[in-house]
């Protein structure tokens, strides 16, 4: 049986004369925790923004359960089950963390303008709703003491788990984290590893993720692609990864003739 | 459920306040009234847009012009379009349009908002200083469309004789309709979207927000009011030229929005009060001015320079204007915490 959540097919992808991505393929299987992994400008987010459709790629297709949805507006992405995370973490400033999460929600309140312009029954009846399961996601995150708090008062970490919850929010199949550990202490990092694996669990989720610390990657990840400019270098374990020769020279740099 | 009450006990104490200001007060503060009740609902409905749904345009002054002509045209009678047309015969269509008063700037409004939709496609095509400058340009365009279709418009010399129907009980109630109107809005999801496209469209867009969507449903919601509001206003003043709907208007609106706090209803709704009503109670400065027994004479202008030292300073010291993108309930709900 056909187990596989998202296919990448010889996916090229070209800014002017620069190639970003070089005829990139791999497969992410459903339930799996799949690392993108590289040194810097390899492409890692490239891809991530090919996925969303921020990005049209020159070539190949981004296949999500099995229907073509490459170049597919972001939005609508997002209806099909796929919610990202940012690099530089990218709350709505002047919302509360409750405000931020709700906004997550919003495909589910569906109520009409004319609806909420007049406060009718279903209004009142959808918003409880999201409220509840909004306060739900932040108790998982333990978060629910800072609601109505503006998010971007909150610690780095807090902030984090702010936008992991908030893309939880739209209910999605597959999560692509950007580098979520970036910028966190070792304590902060063990906490959220913890949390991946609960909502991975809860969730019944599959997770792609970009990250740098090979220490998080190789605790969390089954199997991960290492790119090197733009092009995949290597497929695999974890463990196989940190031992491979290419993937070293091309962190290290290549020492074989100096 | 206090809420509710306490919000009943506001919309009926406010109610009462209109229909005892209609019977009681002399016709000059009335009219004073009446430039702070529409330009409320000309600012709350343009705060929807630049403050709530942060897209920086520069429109209302099109959309007024749109509602106001609309609503003259349907209210005066076709023997006195005849009369009036001076520069060449009024259009056939001009004289077969008639309606009742709420009937007209109800279509006002409506003419206005549809404007908006199609004006949505263009115009978000850009973002931020671009979109200002595309907005800027239509509310040209509608003036000069005035001035230069004297068989629709009577051109510069403008329409008088609008029926005088707008009195402070109708603006008044329309401007309290539109304040829980955006109060509605802004506490919504639609309110939160257009809040997340002001703060981060690729992120709204990334929590599958349609920003496109969102931006023409703040838009076309302010261009109705405001379609509205210069309905109110052709009614009040019972004349229009081309030249009132110029880009002093959006300029004062602008200035109500950005010293009430860009984003709160509450907050435009305090700076029409300060500032429609300020440029009426700072008037005895173009008087002759007496300082200490001496006759300084009189200085016109003296009102708009103190005027606009005195929105300086409030801006110096409010610099996200009063209630920054806060409603004043929120500061209440702090307090008592």
């Amino acid at each position: 049986m056909d187990n596989s959540i998202l296919k990448i097919e010889n996916i090229t992808m070209q800014f002017g004369g620069v190639t970003a991505i070089k005829d990139l393929s791999f497969e992410v299987q459903k339930g799996q925790i799949y690392g993108l992994i590289g040194p810097n400008g390899a492409g890692k987010t490239t891809i991530f923004n090919i996925i969303t459709g921020n990005l049209t790629p020159t070539n190949g297709f981004v296949i999500f359960e099995n229907e073509n949805i490459t170049s597919t507006k972001p939005n609508r992405v997002v209806y099909k089950g796929i919610a990202r995370t940012f690099q530089n973490i990218r709350l709505f400033k002047s919302m509360t963390v409750l405000e931020n999460i709700l906004i997550g929600f919003d495909a589910q309140a569906n109520y009409s303008y004319f609806e909420a312009i007049l406060r009718l029954p279903r209004f009142f009846k959808k918003e409880k709703e999201i409220r509840q399961k909004a306060y739900e996601l932040m108790k998982i995150f333990g978060i629910e003491e800072f609601a109505d708090t503006n998010a971007t008062a909150l610690s780095y970490g807090n902030q984090r788990k702010v936008e992991i919850a908030r893309a939880l929010a739209t209910n999605p199949k597959l999560l692509l984290l950007d580098e979520p550990a970036a910028g966190m202490n070792p304590n902060e990092t063990a906490e959220l590893s913890d949390i991946i694996h609960k909502i991975k669990k809860d969730f019944d989720l599959t997770i792609l993720l970009i990250e740098h610390d090979m220490k998080f990657v190789n605790a969390m990840c089954n199997q991960l692609t290492v790119l090197d400019y733009g092009a995949k270098i290597f497929e695999g374990k974890p463990a196989d990864a940190i031992v491979d020769q290419k993937v070293i020279s091309a962190y290290l740099g290549d020492f074989s003739h100096a | 459920m206090k809420k509710i009450v306490r919000n009943i006990v506001l919309i009926i104490a406010t109610l009462l306040f209109i229909l005892y200001a209609q019977k009681n007060f002399d016709s000059y503060t009335l009219s004073i009234l009446n430039n702070i009740a529409i330009f409320a609902i000309l600012a709350l409905s343009y705060n929807l847009i630049n403050g709530v749904a942060g897209q920086f345009s520069l429109e209302p002054n099109g959309f007024v012009a749109i509602g106001a002509y609309f609503t003259a045209i349907l209210l005066i009678p076709a023997e006195t379009k005849v009369d009036m047309f001076a520069l060449v015969d009024p259009a056939p269509i001009i004289l077969q349009m008639k309606a009742q008063f709420l009937p007209a700037i109800v279509i006002g409004g409506i003419a206005a908002a549809l404007v908006a939709l199609l004006l949505s496609f263009p115009v978000f095509r850009v973002r931020g200083d671009y979109l200002a400058i595309v907005t800027l340009g239509f509310g040209f365009i509608i003036r000069i469309f005035a001035i230069n279709n004297p068989a629709y418009t009577n051109g510069a010399m403008g329409l008088n004789d609008i029926p005088s129907n707008a009195n402070f009980i109708w603006i008044g109630s329309i401007a309290l309709i539109t304040f829980i109107v955006m109060i509605h809005i802004i506490n919504s999801k639609f309110g939160r979207a257009m809040k997340s496209v002001r703060d981060d469209e690729d992120a709204a867009t990334a929590m599958g927000i349609n920003t496109f969507k969102m931006k023409t449903y703040a838009f076309m919601t302010s261009a109705f009011f405001e379609g509205l509001g210069g309905g109110l206003l052709a009614s009040m003043l019972t004349t229009i030229t081309p030249d009132q709907f110029s880009f002093l208007l959006t300029f004062q609106l602008l200035i109500i929005i950005v010293l009430g706090g860009l984003g709160s209803m509450s907050g435009a709704l305090i700076a029409t009060i300060l500032v429609m009503g300020g440029m009426e109670w700072l008037r005895f400065l173009d008087d002759n001015i007496v300082l200490f027994g001496k006759d300084f004479g009189a200085h016109p202008g003296t009102r708009m320079v103190v005027f606009s030292i005195i929105l300086i300073i409030m801006m110096l010291f409010a610099r996200r204007g009063i209630l920054g993108d806060k409603e004043l309930f929120d500061y209440f709900k702090k307090k008592s915490k």
